[in-house]
C-alpha cells in the first residue's frame, strides 16, 4: 500500500490519501482523466479494470469513488473524486478509459444527477426519461404524486445527449442520434422469452444482421439501495437475497462479511464452512440453471428439465436446513441462522454422487451435438482485454482467459484453505462460456467434499449487539457470485443504519457487452450471446 | 353447488364461501337449460385449457419454470402451453415486481390479451409491493392498474401455491356465464372506464 | 385384404338409384368433404396430444392427465376454448389478408389429405400425377405465412415469415427431388400405382442404399417444410416470440396451430407412401404364412400407424436438437442436401438402368 501510494504521489502531487480497507486517493476533477490514464498505462499501476463506480452525496459536496484493480498486480485502488457543486454537478467522463465506465456513468447520472462532461450517451439508465429527480440523492422528494404509476406508454426518444467542454472552459449539451432515421429498429423485450427477464433490447437490424443495440434496463429497478439507507443493518441483508436469486448465498455472505469487518466481529469457524458450503451448492444450482435456460434459448428445450432435476435436489437440501426454495435469508451478522438439518450431510454427499454422471448425461444430450457447435463455436469472442475493460467478471470473465476469480484473487472466508481450480480458458465465444461453468460444477463439488466431513462443531452464530450501530467509515468488499464479481460498498455515520449501501452487480456489465458482441452477427446470435453471458435482470436492475 | 376439480375435495379447497357467493349472485336469476348446458361445455372447455403468458420480472417466474418442470409437471393440468405471444395466452401470472417503468408494459400486455383472459398476482410483490413498500419505484400491488382475478402471497410462492393458485383461477371459470347474466367482460370495460389509457406521442 | 372401392362403389350406385348423376356426384363431394373435415379434426386433436404426451415422456414428466383418461380430453378441451376466444382485430393492417391467411395455410393441408391413400381402394381422386399435386398444394401454405407475416404489420411477424420464405423455396428443392428420386424408381405419379408396386416389397428395401438416402433427406426437408425443430425459424420462440403467427388470436391462431400438426401428418403420410408402401401391409417374399397376418390388419390402421410412427421421429427431432441459424439452416440445403441428392438421383438412375435392386 505505502509503495503504491509513493508511485501515486510522484504522478500527480495533487492528490492526498487517506488509509482504509483499500488506499483511497483523492484527486481534484480537472486532473482525472489524465490521472485515469496513467492509472492504466503506467508499467508499475496497471489498473485496468474498473469494478465499480460509487456515486456519493455527502450533503455538503458530490462525487465519485472510483473502485480500480490491477489484474496484473492484483492490487486495488480507490479514486474519490468530487464536486462542491450541488446543484448541477459536473464531473469529466472516463468513458474512453474503461469501456464499462460509459454504463456506470450513466448509472451514477440516474440516481445522482452528476454530469460526465465526455460521456457520449448521457441518458437515464434504469428511470424513465420524464422521471423527477434524482433517488438517491439525500434530500430527494420521495412524494409518489411527483412521479404516479401511469399506464401510458413511456416516451420514447431516438436522441442522446452529450456534454463537451469547449476551449474556454464551459459545458455545451449536444443532442446526438442514437439510430439513424433510415434504421430498421426492432425491438426485443422487456417482455420476451429469450431476455432473461425484463431488458429490452432496440435492435436495428439490416436483414438478419444486427447493426446495433441500445440497451433499456430498468423494468425491475426497485430502488434497493435507497431502501436500504432507511432500514437498519439486519433489516438490509434480505434484500441480497431479491437481486440475484440464483446467488442469494454469496451475496449474503458479501453483505454480512463487510457488516461484520466494519463492526469488529469474528465468526465462528462452523459458521464459515456452512456459508462456504452453501455458495458452492447454490453455485451448482445456477450453474445447472444456467445450461438449461441456455439450451431453452438455442431451441433444445428437453435439457432444461435434465439440469433443473439436479437443481430441485439441491433446493431439497436447501430447503431443509434453510426452510426456503429460493429466498433464504439464512447468513445473518455473526454467523448463520439456522444449524444444518440433521439429513444435511447424507444428503449433500447422495447429490455428490449424482453430480458426475449428470455432467456426462449433458455431455452426451447437448454439447456433443454438432447443432449446438455451430451455434456457439465462434459465436460472440470476447477478448481478454475487453473482458477486462468492459468488466465483464466471473465465469464469462474467465472464458477470455481473464483469471478473475475472486476466490482466488482475494480469498475471503476459508477459501484459502481449499484445493480447487480456477478453471479458464481462452476461446473467448459462447462454448467457451457454456464450457466454464460445466467445469465449475464440477470443481465446487470439489469444495464440497473437501468440506463435508470435516464441517467443525461450534456455535452457529456469535453474539452480536441487538441495536448494531457500525463506526464512521467506509468498506468495500467483494466475493465471487455465481456470474462473478459481487460487491458491497458500505458507508456508515454512526448510526444504526448505512449512510449509503451500493450494490456492485456482476449482470450489469454483462448486459452492457451485449452491444459490443453482437455487431454484425445475426439475430439468433444475440440470443446465444445474451444467454452465454448468462445475466439476471433484477441483479442489474436493483 | 360444490364447485371442484378432478380429484380434489371440496372441503380442501380455501375461500369456498367466496366462491359460494359467486355462484349465487351469477344464479341469482337462474339459467335456461340449453343456455345453461353450452355454458357448462363452455366453461369445461375454459377451465381446462388455460395457457400462461411467458412473462416473469424476478423471483418468481424462477419457481414458475420449476413448476413446469418434471416434479411440478404443470402439463399434467394442461397448462404447459406457454405462448410468448400474449394475443394467445389466457391468463397473465404477474411473476414478480411489477415497477413503475414496468406498469405501462403490463397494462399493454393486458391489453394484448384476447378475451376471456385473467391475472394472477403472483407473490409478495405482485400482490402488494411485498419487501419493496418502502420503494419509490414500485407498484404497490398490480391490481392498481389491471383487475386481478387471484392472489397469490408467497416471496415467492412455492410452485405447489402456484398449483393452487391456477386451481382457484380454473375454479372460477367453471361458474362463469358465457351468456347472459354477468359477464366478466362488463367488469373489465368497467375497470377501463376507471383508468383510461392516454395517447402518448413520441 | 378388403378393398375399399367396394364400399365407394356401391355408395354410388345406391345414390344413381335415387338421383341423377350430377346430383349424386355432388352429394358425394359434400359427404367426403365432412368427412374430411372429420378427419381433419380428430387427427388434429390427436396429433396435439400425442406431441404433449411424447414431449412428455422425453422430458422425464407425464403430460396431459387430468382431463380425461390419459389426458385423451385435453386437446379437445383446448379446442372448446380456442373456438370461443375473441379475434382480435389489429389496426392498420390489411384485415382481408390477415383473415385470408389462415385460411390458406388450413387449404394447403387439407387439399394434401385428397390424394393420400388412406387405404386400399380409399382415395379422395386418384389421378395421374397424383404426387406432383401434393407437392404443387403443399406449396400453398408457404404462401399463407407469408401473407400472415406481412398483414400483421409487425416486425416479429415480418421477419418470421421471410424466414419461413426462404426456408419453404430451399427446402421445396430437396423434398421435389428426394419424391422424384423415388417417382423415377416407381416409375410412375400415380399414388395407387405406386403404392401397388410396393406390394411384394416396400421400396425402402427394394431400391435399398438410394431409397435410404432420399428417406433421410425426405425427412430433413420435410422437418423444415413444417416449420418444425430443429428448423422451426420463422416461430422461433425464443427469437421471434411466436413469429409468424405472433398477432393472430383465437381460431386463426387455431388454424395455425392445426395446420402445424396436419402438415406434419401429411409429410409422414408422403414418406410412407413412397418408402414404406402406403397402406400396404409388411410382406416379406417367400413368407406365405407371415403375409397372410398382416394382410388381416386393415390397411388404414397400416397407413396411419406407419404415419404415426414417422411422426414420431420428427417430434424426436424437435424435442432433441438445438435451433438452427438461418445461414446455417440454408448452408445445410444448398451446400449438402441438394447436391447429394442430384448424386443420388444419379444412382437411383443407373440402379434402375441396370436392374440392380431387388
Amino acid at each position: 500500500m505505502a509503495e503504491l501510494q509513493e508511485i501515486i504521489a510522484a504522478l500527480q502531487p495533487q492528490a492526498t490519501f487517506e488509509p482504509g480497507d483499500t488506499l483511497t486517493v483523492s484527486i481534484p476533477d480537472a486532473q482525472w482523466p489524465d490521472f485515469a490514464r496513467q492509472l492504466r498505462d503506467d508499467e508499475k499501476l496497471r489498473f485496468d479494470f474498473l469494478v465499480t463506480i460509487v456515486g456519493m452525496d455527502w450533503k455538503d459536496k458530490m462525487g465519485c469513488i472510483y473502485y480500480l484493480t490491477s489484474t496484473t498486480h492484483c492490487r486495488h485502488l480507490a479514486v474519490k473524486v468530487t464536486t462542491d457543486n450541488v446543484e448541477k454537478p459536473m464531473l469529466h467522463s472516463v468513458a474512453d478509459i474503461w469501456h464499462i465506465a460509459g454504463i456506470f456513468e450513466r448509472e451514477v447520472y440516474d440516481f445522482f444527477g452528476i454530469v460526465f462532461i465526455g460521456n457520449p450517451d448521457m441518458r437515464r439508465l434504469f428511470l424513465s426519461i420524464d422521471w423527477n429527480g434524482y433517488p438517491l440523492r439525500k434530500n430527494y422528494d420521495e412524494n409518489p404524486e411527483l412521479n404516479p404509476v401511469t399506464t401510458d406508454s413511456e416516451r420514447q426518444s431516438d436522441f442522446t445527449d452529450t456534454y463537451v467542454e469547449t476551449a474556454d472552459g464551459t459545458v455545451e449539451k449536444k443532442e446526438v442520434r442514437v439510430f439513424q432515421p433510415e434504421d430498421f429498429v426492432v425491438n426485443i423485450g422487456p417482455q420476451h422469452p429469450a431476455t432473461h427477464g425484463v431488458l429490452r433490447f432496440r435492435t436495428a437490424i439490416d436483414g438478419e444482421t444486427i447493426k446495433k443495440i441500445d440497451v433499456y434496463m430498468g423494468y425491475i429497478h426497485r430502488g434497493i439501495e435507497k431502501i436500504c439507507e432507511k432500514l437498519t443493518y439486519p433489516q438490509t441483508l434480505h434484500f441480497m437475497d431479491r437481486l440475484d436469486y440464483f446467488s442469494a448465498h454469496p451475496y449474503h455472505h458479501c453483505l454480512c462479511m463487510t457488516i461484520e469487518q466494519a463492526a469488529g466481529i469474528e465468526i465462528s469457524r462452523r459458521a464459515q464452512v456452512i456459508r462456504v458450503l452453501m455458495d458452492e451448492l447454490s453455485r451448482i444450482a445456477s450453474h445447472c440453471l444456467f445450461m438449461g435456460t441456455f439450451c431453452m434459448d438455442l431451441g433444445a428445450t428437453t435439457m432444461l428439465f435434465y439440469t433443473l432435476r439436479v437443481r430441485e435436489q439441491i433446493l431439497d437440501i436447501m430447503e431443509k436446513t434453510c426452510g426456503a426454495r429460493m429466498t433464504f435469508n439464512y447468513e445473518c451478522i455473526g454467523g448463520v441462522m439456522q444449524d444444518l438439518h440433521p439429513d444435511f450431510v447424507k444428503d449433500v454427499k447422495a447429490l455428490l454422487a449424482v453430480i458426475p454422471a449428470n455432467i456426462k448425461e449433458y455431455n452426451k444430450v447437448f454439447t456433443g451435438n454438432v447443432i449446438a457447435h455451430n451455434r456457439m463455436d465462434g459465436v460472440g469472442v470476447l477478448t481478454k482485454e475487453d473482458a477486462i475493460s468492459w468488466s465483464v467478471t466471473g465465469p464469462s470473465g474467465r472464458a477470455s482467459g481473464w483469471a478473475c476469480d475472486v476466490r482466488k484473487t482475494d480469498p475471503y472466508s476459508i477459501y484459502s484453505e481449499l484445493d480447487f481450480k480456477e478453471i479458464i480458458r481462452h476461446e473467448g465465444d459462447s462454448m467457451a462460456r457454456f464450457k466454464v461453468r460445466m467445469d465449475e460444477i464440477v470443481e465446487s463439488a470439489r469444495i464440497i467434499e473437501q468440506l463435508i466431513d470435516n464441517i467443525p462443531e461450534g456455535e452457529i452464530c456469535v453474539k452480536v449487539p441487538k441495536v448494531l450501530k457500525l463506526p464512521v467509515g467506509h468498506w468495500f468488499r467483494t466475493v465471487e457470485g455465481c456470474r462473478g464479481t459481487f460487491g458491497v460498498y458500505l458507508e456508515s455515520d454512526g448510526t444504526t443504519s448505512p449512510y449509503r449501501l451500493k450494490i456492485v452487480p456482476p449482470s450489469l456489465p454483462a448486459a452492457a457487452v451485449v452491444d459490443h458482441l453482437t455487431r454484425g452477427q445475426k439475430v439468433a446470435d444475440l440470443i446465444t450471446i445474451g444467454g452465454s453471458l448468462d445475466y439476471i435482470v433484477p441483479d442489474m436492475d436493483r | 353447488m360444490e364447485v371442484t376439480t378432478k380429484n380434489m375435495p371440496y372441503a380442501a379447497w380455501k375461500d369456498n364461501e367466496y366462491i359460494e357467493k359467486l355462484v349465487d349472485e351469477l344464479r341469482a336469476h337462474g339459467t335456461n337449460v340449453v343456455v345453461g348446458s353450452l355454458d357448462k361445455l363452455i366453461n369445461w372447455g375454459r377451465s381446462n385449457s388455460l395457457w400462461p403468458l411467458t412473462f416473469a420480472t424476478s423471483c418468481c417466474g424462477i419457481e414458475f419454470v420449476s413448476l413446469g418442470a418434471a416434479r411440478y409437471d404443470m402439463a399434467r393440468f394442461g397448462w404447459e402451453v406457454a405462448r410468448s405471444s400474449p394475443r394467445q395466452a389466457d391468463f397473465i401470472m404477474v411473476a414478480g415486481t411489477i415497477v413503475n417503468r414496468m406498469a405501462p408494459v403490463v397494462r399493454r400486455l393486458y391489453d394484448q390479451l384476447a378475451e376471456p383472459k385473467y391475472v394472477i398476482a403472483c407473490g409478495a410483490c405482485a400482490v402488494s409491493g411485498g419487501p419493496f413498500k418502502k420503494s419509490y419505484h414500485v407498484v404497490m400491488g398490480v391490481d392498481q392498474i389491471i383487475p386481478v382475478d387471484v392472489y397469490l402471497p408467497g416471496c415467492p410462492p412455492r410452485p405447489e401455491a402456484m398449483i393452487y393458485s391456477i386451481m382457484q383461477l380454473s375454479r372460477k371459470i367453471k361458474v362463469e356465464n358465457f351468456f347472459g347474466g354477468v359477464n366478466r367482460k362488463q367488469k373489465q370495460e368497467e375497470f377501463l372506464k376507471d383508468h383510461p389509457l392516454n395517447e402518448v406521442k413520441d | 385384404m378388403f378393398d375399399f372401392s367396394f364400399l365407394t362403389n356401391w355408395v354410388h350406385t345406391t345414390l344413381l338409384q335415387y338421383m341423377p348423376e350430377w346430383l349424386a356426384i355432388t352429394a358425394e363431394c359434400v359427404l367426403i368433404g365432412v368427412l374430411l373435415l372429420l378427419t381433419y379434426s380428430v387427427l388434429a386433436l390427436f396429433y396435439i396430444w400425442y406431441e404433449r404426451k411424447v414431449c412428455a415422456a422425453f422430458q422425464c414428466r407425464l403430460g396431459p392427465n387430468r382431463v380425461g383418461p390419459w389426458g385423451l380430453l385435453q386437446s379437445v378441451a383446448d379446442m372448446f376454448k380456442i373456438l370461443i376466444k375473441e379475434l382480435i382485430s389489429l389496426k392498420y393492417t390489411d384485415k382481408f389478408l390477415f383473415a385470408l391467411a389462415p385460411y390458406l395455410v388450413i387449404l394447403a393441408s387439407m387439399l394434401a389429405f385428397a390424394v393420400l391413400p388412406w387405404g386400399n381402394g380409399l382415395q379422395i381422386i386418384n389421378f395421374n400425377i397424383g404426387i406432383f399435386f401434393l407437392i404443387a398444394v403443399s406449396s400453398i401454405g408457404v404462401l399463407g405465412i407469408l401473407l400472415a407475416g406481412w398483414s400483421s404489420a409487425n416486425k416479429f411477424t415480418l421477419i418470421g415469415a421471410l424466414r419461413s420464405g426462404a426456408q419453404m423455396v430451399s427446402y421445396e428443392l430437396s423434398i421435389g427431388l428426394s419424391v422424384l428420386t423415388m417417382v423415377a424408381f416407381a416409375g410412375t405419379m400415380n399414388v395407387v400405382e405406386i403404392v401397388e408396386a410396393q406390394s411384394n416389397l416396400w421400396f425402402i428395401f427394394t431400391a435399398h442404399v438410394p431409397a435410404i438416402i432420399a428417406f433421410i433427406i425426405y425427412l430433413i426437408a420435410g422437418t423444415a417444410e413444417t416449420n418444425r425443430g430443429p428448423f422451426d425459424l420463422p416461430e422461433a420462440e425464443s427469437e421471434l416470440t411466436a413469429g409468424y403467427h405472433t398477432e393472430y388470436s383465437g381460431i386463426h391462431f387455431g388454424f395455425f396451430y392445426l395446420a402445424e400438426y396436419l402438415n406434419l401428418f401429411v409429410v409422414s403420410g408422403v414418406a410412407t407412401l413412397l418408402f414404406f408402401g402406403g397402406w400396404m401391409p409388411l410382406h416379406i417374399p417367400g413368407w406365405d404364412s407371415f403375409n397372410m397376418v398382416m394382410d388381416w390388419i386393415p390397411s388404414v390402421i397400416w397407413f396411419i400407424g406407419k404415419a404415426v410412427l414417422i411422426s414420431f421421429i420428427i417430434i424426436w427431432f424437435k424435442w432433441t436438437f438445438p435451433r438452427l441459424r438461418i445461414d446455417q439452416m440454408l448452408a445445410l440445403e444448398w451446400k449438402y442436401l441438394l447436391p447429394i441428392n442430384l448424386v443420388n438421383l444419379v444412382v437411383m438412375v443407373l440402379i434402375i438402368v441396370y436392374g440392380i435392386h431387388f
